[in-house]
């Protein structure tokens, strides 16, 4: 089935609107005000622009729209599809959320370099859009490599030699793997004659050598797992947590680890497609990596002291989450992927929020100095708790969804082991984001450290209560709003159409 | 006067740089001002041949003094040339308005040798890409050559001894080319370019032709900096006076690569065996320049002397893109000498304003430089981001057209050579990137203080944006420039 096609230039607004904001941001350096109204305002337009699109891509239609030929043959076109909305709904509206907090963060914490943060994050924002609705490799890799450079400006944000060393270690893990990343689109192009994403896969088995199509396909995918952090590769996103809160709560939890494990999803689903990779064996090594971190992510996590560092070790392993799901190629393991991108947003954001307004308001950055921090920020600690509890798979919150098709999904492939790994993740989230609760609520303060503290900012309490409550929403009416998990189902019933009729 | 446009793009700065001396001793201003008008009129009579070459896709032959080729000296202009002209005189205009800044407080002796030599250095040029005489070609490049030369000597004290160095190295390039054409004019008997490509056909196996192209490949290689010939390279870009040293860099050493384009493809034919064989050896050297050239431009302290070991470098894209040897490669490379050319002269145009203004080119002593002059760091970064091959700048998508032509062909080696110099490329960028933004100021010395409201006068602020942002320009619309015009010309080349 080939969706209806609108011809509409509302994609690359929603791209365009942020790129506009980060030029004013810069212009008005000088007034803090009008600055943040920048922000605000793009925020609002985006998510307006995305979720008017929403009832026409939910109905099965498609929004397409070619700007100029970026080069001969290929077009710079972006097209909202059922993953594409999904992803850009998402990021659309967390940005909204993270634009408030920012500025209670960045202000509550007396940051210096405040208009180069707006404005790369301004830019972080339209890359993240521009990856979600693209509709070829192309304009893909561009909006990647925009991505990877916007983001540089906010990992080196304390300009310190720590901030400096993490950014040469992100700029060295992502650009390398990006230029591999363009060997293979530029292979996919060669073979195939187009580099245009069709669910389902473009290549298939008699176009090259066996190998070959191995080869290139770990090319392309380690670009996105390395944005993703997968193990080994995921000492960039760790020592990345120096940047501010805010960053590491959209960009590193969302926007950017996101967009890695998107490309993934592009790349499997619709790339190479589910038939082909079934076929040449090449998802499955993929898929017991992204078990291995899963397992071994949960275990570092458990170690750390620092709550960011505890916090971006658990993002390691629950980004593997969405490439396990894609990997295992079934119909409901691409449903529980695409949803756990929605899923894991929602609570990962919430955590970081709640560990950012612990930071601004107490100054306190370690988990063991947080005894009875529960007493004094009873709002940041229970939105914190119910987080947790999703991350671990509890019913009623939004990551239980995610995970039970997951589940589901590695029984129709016959794969209980990975059921095996999903169960002993969940226990080894309650061992890591439990205690922190625990110390929070049940323990007493010794020093009194907290007396003087009361509840964070309203500009940071507001949007982590609202992000909280949508992860229980979610857990409950996963439909919710921006119709997600049809998206997904959707996106997933055309990728594996043509295999196996996408039937369950 | 429409049909005089061809030769005027040589003809007017030509004449301008030889009267400009004695404008200059009446009044300073008169001499500059005229040969900046010349370059101007040269580039409007550029931008005119190309529309006219696109509207009517037939090349233009102008014949000098009416003398028809074989026999008089003939300039041709297809798609190709006229593109390359009229970035030429493009670049040219640019960085004359840049350099009048630098010249504000210059006694008329030297206001009017560095506007002659200038516009010689443009003549010459311009003059080299439009020809269709070999014998004409060398009458070219020995103008711009010579006034190169001294634009470089008038840098200051070092530079004298980097000026004499490449005059030696490059009159040895000059003579080599020169003993080629002697070679060709010997068993030919003419010297035009298309009467030449008939001509040379039943003789291309002969020892006198295989003599000649490895004389062509030496005489370019050395005034391009081909590795290993590139020695002079990087003392003559570091010591070059700074207001022309962005026009040195950025098409001085392109413009005998296009030669070799011309030569190869269009005269000799890509398809004989000599040839091939040229280019395959010429593909391995520019490779090892990539490589050489990245590293030697990680170890630099000097930003101008990293940039002219990356000139080493990006050279070797182009040579790449002629070995690779099928459209893509072809589109890949042309589009990297546009490309190049933009970038480089950014590059030399924004470090020229921070010496301009701090009188410092150490990169190590960039610190803070982005709160003092944003615009210049605007340049510089998208410039740098474009020499990494980052999209959407136009650096990538030169990248982009030599890997798809390597890829079709099957050359792996150039794919992993051209993404190993993108990241040894990202290394020395980002070193500066870093200084620039994260290390504190510098706390430098303002040489000159820019008088308005400006980081340096307009004269500067403009060609560095206009350049700058014409990157990106570059970028965005790579598509209509290979279709509308690369395209058109090329494909007829691998026809033959």
């Amino acid at each position: 089935m080939t969706p209806d096609v609108i011809i509409d230039i509302r994609p690359f607004l929603a791209v365009g609107v942020s790129m506009l904001a980060a030029l004013l941001i810069m212009f008005s350096d000088k007034k803090p005000n009008v600055r943040e109204a920048w922000t605000l305002i793009a925020a609002f337009l985006k998510v307006t622009i995305i979720f008017s699109m929403l009832p026409a891509v939910w109905s099965g239609q498609v929004y397409e729209y070619t700007l100029f030929n970026i080069v001969d043959g290929i077009g710079f076109t972006l097209k909202t599809d059922a993953a594409g909305m999904l992803f850009a709904g998402l990021s659309s509206f967390l940005w909204v959320l993270t634009s408030f907090y920012s500025i209670g963060y960045m202000r509550g914490h007396h940051e210096t370099h405040q208009t180069g943060y707006f404005a790369s994050f301004a830019v972080c924002m339209s890359a993240a859009m521009g990856i979600a609705m693209a509709a070829n490799l192309a304009t893909f890799f561009i909006f990647f490599e925009i991505l990877t450079l916007a983001t540089y400006p906010l990992v080196i944000h304390k300009r310190d030699q720590e901030a400096t060393d993490a950014g040469r270690k992100y700029l060295i893990y992502t650009l390398v793997t990006g230029q591999l990343f363009l060997a293979g689109i530029v292979f996919v192009y060669v073979v195939t004659g187009t580099t245009d994403f069709v669910a389902g896969g473009i290549l298939s088995k008699d176009m090259a050598p066996v190998w070959v199509l191995q080869v290139v396909f770990f090319m392309m995918a380690l670009a996105g797992m390395v944005k993703a952090g997968m193990m080994p590769f995921h000492g960039w996103l760790v020592s990345a947590m120096v940047a501010p809160t805010p960053v590491s709560a959209l960009l590193h939890a969302v926007a950017v680890v996101k967009a890695g494990a998107f490309a993934v999803l592009r790349v499997v689903g619709y790339v190479f497609g589910p038939a082909l990779l079934a076929d040449i064996g090449a998802a499955q090594w993929l898929a017991w990596l992204a078990a291995f971190t899963i397992i071994v992510s949960s275990l570092i996590a458990m170690k750390q002291d620092n709550l960011k560092r505890r916090l971006a070790f658990s993002t390691v392993g629950q980004l593997s989450y969405v490439v396990l799901g894609t990997c295992i190629l079934a119909p409901l393991s691409l449903v529980g992927a695409m949803f756990h991108i929605v899923a894991h947003a929602t609570m990962k954001i919430t955590l970081f929020f709640c560990a950012g307004a612990i930071f601004v308001t107490t100054h306190k950055a370690n988990i063991s100095e947080m005894q009875g921090i529960g007493r004094q920020m009873p709002f940041t600690m229970t939105a914190f708790t119910v987080a947790s509890l999703g991350i671990a798979g509890m019913p009623f919150v939004v990551g239980f969804i995610s995970k039970f098709n997951l589940a589901m999904g590695a029984l129709q492939m016959s794969q209980p082991l990975y059921i095996a790994v999903l169960i002993a993740s969940a226990l080894l989230a309650l061992s890591y984001l439990m205690p922190v609760s625990f110390m929070a609520f049940f323990k007493k303060n010794e020093h009194g450290d907290f007396q003087s503290y009361g509840e964070a900012d309203k500009m940071m309490l507001i949007p982590l209560m609202i992000t909280a409550i949508m992860a229980v929403v979610w857990g409950i009416m996963p439909n919710f709003g921006g119709h997600f998990f049809d998206l997904a189902t959707m996106a997933a019933q055309s990728i594996t159409q043509s295999w196996i009729g996408g039937a369950w | 006067m429409s049909q005089h446009f061809p030769v005027l793009i040589a003809v007017l700065p030509l004449a301008a740089a030889l009267i400009s001396p004695l404008l200059s001793y009446i009044n300073r201003n008169l001499g500059k001002w005229l040969v900046l008008t010349a370059i101007g009129g040269s580039f409007i009579s550029a931008v005119n041949v190309l529309l006219t070459v696109l509207s009517t896709g037939t090349p233009i032959h102008y014949y000098m003094g009416d003398w028809p080729a074989p026999i008089g000296i003939e300039f041709v202009l297809d798609p190709l040339n006229a593109t390359l002209a009229t970035l030429v005189t493009f670049v040219a205009l640019m960085v004359g308005v840049y350099g009048t800044s630098f010249l504000a407080d210059a006694d008329w002796l030297k206001t009017a040798g560095y506007y002659t030599l200038y516009g010689l250095l443009t003549a010459g040029l311009a003059g080299m890409v439009i020809t269709g005489d070999v014998f004409n070609l060398y009458v070219f490049l020995e103008i711009s050559s010579l006034a190169c030369y001294g634009l470089i000597a008038l840098g200051g004290k070092k530079s004298v001894l980097a000026a004499f160095r490449y005059l030696v190295i490059g009159t040895i390039g000059a003579s080599l080319y020169l003993l080629g054409v002697g070679y060709l004019y010997g068993i030919t008997g003419t010297l035009n370019m298309a009467d030449l490509a008939e001509r040379i056909v039943p003789l291309l196996n002969s020892p006198a032709v295989y003599i000649a192209i490895g004389m062509f490949i030496v005489g370019f290689g050395i005034k391009m900096a081909l590795f290993p010939l590139h020695g002079w390279q990087p003392d003559a870009y570091t010591f070059a006076h700074p207001a022309a040293a962005a026009l040195i860099a950025g098409i001085m050493s392109k413009v005998p690569a296009y030669a070799i384009l011309r030569f190869f493809f269009y005269v000799f034919g890509a398809d004989s065996f000599v040839i091939s064989t040229g280019l395959e050896i010429m593909g391995i050297l520019a490779c090892c320049g990539i490589v050489l050239g990245s590293v030697m431009a990680i170890a630099q302290q000097d930003f101008r002397r990293m940039l002219a070991y990356s000139s080493v470098a990006q050279i070797g894209y182009v040579i790449v893109g002629f070995a690779i040897g099928n459209v893509y490669g072809l589109i890949g490379a042309v589009l990297h000498i546009i490309n190049h050319a933009f970038m480089k002269s950014t590059l030399f145009l924004t470090i020229g304003g921070v010496q301009y203004r701090y009188g410092e080119s150490n990169i190590y002593k960039l610190g803070g430089i982005y709160s003092k002059m944003p615009a210049t760091t605007v340049a510089m970064v998208i410039a740098a981001m474009s020499m990494i091959g980052l999209p959407p700048t136009g650096g990538f998508f030169s990248k982009w057209y030599l890997v798809l032509g390597a890829m079709e062909t099957g050359q792996y080696l150039f794919i992993f050579i051209i993404i190993l110099s993108s990241l040894l490329n990202a290394i020395y960028f980002f070193r500066v990137i870093e200084q620039i933004f994260i290390v504190p100021d510098a706390k430098l010395k303002e040489v000159n203080k820019p008088k308005g409201k400006l980081e340096l006068p307009w004269q500067m602020v403009l060609p560095i944006l206009v350049m700058g942002l014409g990157i990106l320009a570059l970028g965005f619309w790579n598509e209509p420039i290979v279709t509308n015009i690369l395209n058109f010309a090329l494909p007829e080349v691998l026809l033959r």
